[in-house]
């Protein structure tokens, strides 16, 4: 059983709703005992970086996602700020991240830049891999996702680095650490790219 | 590589799907949800579903039938029609909207915008203001109540206003040009881009997909939306729903591409 984390933040709903036209239920949960037994995790989340992390303080699921996380390797999936969360830390606010991910979130730098491009970064937009990863698997090219987003990932272990997008420069969009995978993009709102993703996770991850 | 989004707007009548002409003369289109199965075919950008009744006749969302939609969408929708409040808004996030649009009640009671959008962040608060030339010196004024209500504000003031507000993105719709397929208002969505360092997403006149990349190259929209062009085919609008392919469109906005 797939667990999508309800921590109050986010959309919840469309998680679930992409997962079932997979063929794979998921349960909706902010309940720690139902995150001990799930097979897989999924963490949702929209909004800003320390009322994510308050909000997840506060659901009481922190432990729980902690042990199966880092010590059972119980596969989990981060979606948006709830990949963000993953990080040490975030230029939004001034709490700890998760520290799951060795790196810190950080806002869109057009300060450089002749024509600053809006904030935030929202549509769809093409994704590079790095490397290869059964979360892209057959994922139909070329691979396109929604993202709405104001601050990305910057990992400092390279190796984390999943998947790059381009919006002004090059950023980090996907990251990975054995059995921790992060999206900063919306798969369960990306047509067939993101049910594709969604089914690796629920079937190859 | 950012392509401009183009969008779908699809308004909601009496349980089905209409297409209006200056706001009015309701023309029944469909079943919502059969359109949002082929604009999941075509890999649309976004959906915009605007309840047209829900402001003027002071009810709730019809949020059943809100959630079967949803439910069938791969693609994220905007909201709008008769959301007055946050319990509102939270609900609509709930069944799995991913952005709430806010128009009369924005204008009633701007602290709305501000409150939500500290809550559910800027990027799921869109402020709609349709837009008409009024009086008989013919300027452009915000109306509201699916156009039967001119609020007596100027559409740039009222902009800039939402923005400081918190507003994440401004829709603009101009109700002169709703379904006359004859382009959309360039100079309005100009001026208002102009000024304004959210996003616009510009509707109201689409008639081609020529129209699209005007609105986006001159005017500075974001995001181009229509309802007729994706519902309509030929001189004789005969309902068929369509939307251009992504060769279509990265070819159309080539110059555009971020």
């Amino acid at each position: 059983m797939i667990a999508v984390i309800d921590y109050g933040i986010g959309n919840v709903k469309s998680v679930a709703n992409m997962l079932r036209k997979t063929g794979h239920d998921s349960q909706i949960t902010s309940d720690p005992l139902v995150v001990e037994q799930a097979d897989k995790i999924i963490l949702p989340g929209v909004g800003a970086f320390d009322a994510g992390m308050e909000q997840l303080n506060q659901s009481g699921l922190l432990d729980a996602l902690n042990r199966r996380v880092l010590k059972e390797n119980t596969p989990i999936l981060g979606v948006c700020l709830g990949a963000q969360l993953f990080a040490n830390s975030s230029e939004e606010g001034v709490k700890a991240g998760l520290g799951w991910i060795d790196s810190n979130v950080v806002k869109f730098d057009f300060s450089e830049s002749d024509k600053p491009l809006k904030i935030p970064h929202m549509g769809w937009n093409y994704v590079n891999l790095d490397k290869k990863h059964p979360l892209f698997e057959g994922v139909p090219e070329p691979m396109r996702f929604y993202f709405v987003h104001s601050y990305h990932y910057a990992c400092n272990d390279k190796s984390n680095i999943l998947a790059t997008s381009h919006y002004g420069y090059s950023f980090t969009c996907a990251v990975v650490r054995n059995n921790i995978m992060g999206v900063q993009f919306h798969p369960e709102k990306s047509h067939k790219h993101g049910m594709q993703m969604l089914r690796n996770f629920a079937e190859r991850c | 590589m950012l392509l401009p989004r183009v969008i779908p707007c699809l308004l909601l009548h009496k349980g089905g799907l209409v297409k209006t002409i200056k706001f009015k003369k309701a023309r029944y289109i469909g079943d919502p949800i059969n359109a949002v199965k082929i604009f999941n075919e075509k890999e649309v950008d976004e959906l915009l579903l605007i309840d047209i009744d829900a402001t003027r006749e002071e009810r709730e969302p019809h949020y059943q039938q809100i959630e079967d939609i949803v439910g069938e969408a791969f693609m994220p929708i905007c909201y709008g029609g008769g959301v007055r409040s946050i319990e509102q808004i939270q609900r609509l996030f709930s069944l799995g909207v991913e952005k709430v649009s806010l128009s009369s009640a924005a204008i009633k009671n701007p602290k709305i915008i501000e409150e939500a959008a500290e809550r559910f962040g800027r990027q799921s608060i869109i402020v709609t203001l349709d837009i008409k030339k009024m009086g008989f010196r013919k300027q452009y004024q915000v109306v509201t109540h699916n156009a039967t209500k001119n609020t007596g504000q100027a559409p740039l003031e009222t902009a800039l206003r939402m923005e400081r507000l918190g507003a994440g993105e401004l829709l603009i719709n101009n109700v002169d040009c709703d379904g006359d397929m004859m382009g959309y208002d360039i100079k309005l969505t100009r001026q208002i881009t102009e000024v304004l360092k959210i996003p616009v997403v510009a509707l109201g006149g689409a008639g081609s997909l020529r129209d699209l990349q005007k609105v986006i190259q001159n005017g500075g929209a974001s995001a181009a939306s229509a309802g007729s062009l994706f519902v309509y085919q030929g001189k004789l609008r005969g309902v068929l729903i369509n939307y251009p392919s992504q060769s279509e469109l990265r070819a159309l906005f080539q110059e555009e591409i971020l």
